[in-house]
């Protein structure tokens, strides 16, 4: 019941597109087919033979590697090992940037470096391995993979800008409570 | 698709070797999260498609296409730094666009804008780090989104 309460919206527009759907097939109405014939069959018959292939290595990911883990070796880790478990723990999170600005402060209160802090906003707005598995699913590997072979040098590249820009200034995460 | 069932075949078996249990947990989560994110992902294939059979595709194309040049990559760049949607929206919007001919660099700023600048979200980052941080962080990244589009631009028919 609460999930079709959540998902009233969404269902509603999948029912009443449904029906417009079987209509123009019965009717022959030329502008539904033309709407079914385009992108909704490509994408429904894709979606139908990968989304579950993509949400099975999501949940084995999960299990096998959950991110608590991670979190705990980060502690005040530095130098390249640190950044790479502050990116790798990046990697493992899910939701929209804002949701890293609390993490990002807690992380500065364990005694995370200035330019791990720049490392792990930059990680964590561009890499999410649950997301990756959703864009390879409709951009293609290739896409995918030249867009973060290009964006990790720009994370670090910005890291790097802004980790100098405050060398001589104070800087500090402060947090909303 | 054959490389992802290959994939997904090989986790599976090492996962099941490794520990059913943990397996079978694993499956399960996923098949929440699927059965979670599916009417969202439906109802945005659904109305981007009925949107893109109301707007002709040249028109989409000419802002966005191969031939929009410069100016479909600051407009792209410009969406994307403003609106605050969801991946599990974008990635399947994308997708859609590049049926009705938008090149995959645009997409590339897209996508990069979209997950690294802010500017409505921006009020809350300013909480955390104060502004000048903010508006530093944002102004590097919409720079860097354009040039991670540039390079997709030139790498995109190398291979």
């Amino acid at each position: 019941m609460r999930f079709i309460k959540k998902h009233g919206v969404n269902i509603g527009i999948i029912v009443a597109f449904s029906l417009f759907a079987g209509y123009s097939v019965y009717t022959d109405y030329l502008p539904g087919l033309e709407i079914l014939k385009g992108n909704v069959r490509t994408f429904i018959t894709e979606l139908i033979s990968m989304l579950p292939l993509m949400f099975i290595l999501i949940g084995l990911f999960d299990v096998w590697l959950p991110k608590e883990k991670v979190q705990k070796h980060i502690g005040a880790g530095s130098g390249i090992k640190g950044s790479l478990l502050v990116a790798l723990l990046a990697f493992m999170q899910a939701g929209p940037l804002y949701a890293a600005f609390p993490v990002a402060y807690t992380l500065w209160k364990k005694g995370c470096s200035r330019f791990n802090i720049f490392i792990y906003l930059g990680a964590f707005s561009t890499l999410k391995i649950p997301m990756l598995m959703f864009e390879i699913g409709f951009l293609g590997v290739k896409f995918s993979l030249l867009r973060i072979v290009l964006t990790m040098p720009a994370v670090i590249a910005i890291a790097f800008i802004m980790d100098r820009y405050y060398a001589k200034k104070s800087f500090e995460i402060k947090s909303l409570q | 698709m054959k490389l992802l069932l290959i994939i997904t075949g090989a986790c599976l078996i090492l996962s099941f070797i490794g520990d059913r249990r943990k397996t079978a947990l694993g499956l399960k989560k996923g098949a929440m999260m699927f059965l979670k994110i599916l009417p969202t992902i439906l109802t945005v294939i659904i109305v981007v498609s009925i949107l893109l059979y109301l707007v002709p595709e040249q028109k989409i194309a000419g802002w966005f296409g191969e031939e929009s040049g410069f100016d479909g990559y600051m407009a792209a760049a410009l969406v994307g730094s403003i609106s605050l949607i969801q991946g599990f929206i974008a990635f399947p919007m994308a997708g859609v666009l590049v049926q009705s001919g938008v090149s995959y660099p645009v997409i590339a700023i897209f996508i990069t804008t979209l997950l690294m600048v802010g500017i409505m979200t921006m009020p809350v980052e300013a909480r955390y780090f104060g502004w000048r941080m903010a508006l530093i962080r944002n102004s590097l990244a919409f720079v860097f989104a354009l040039v991670v589009g540039v390079f997709m631009g030139f790498l995109w028919n190398l291979f």
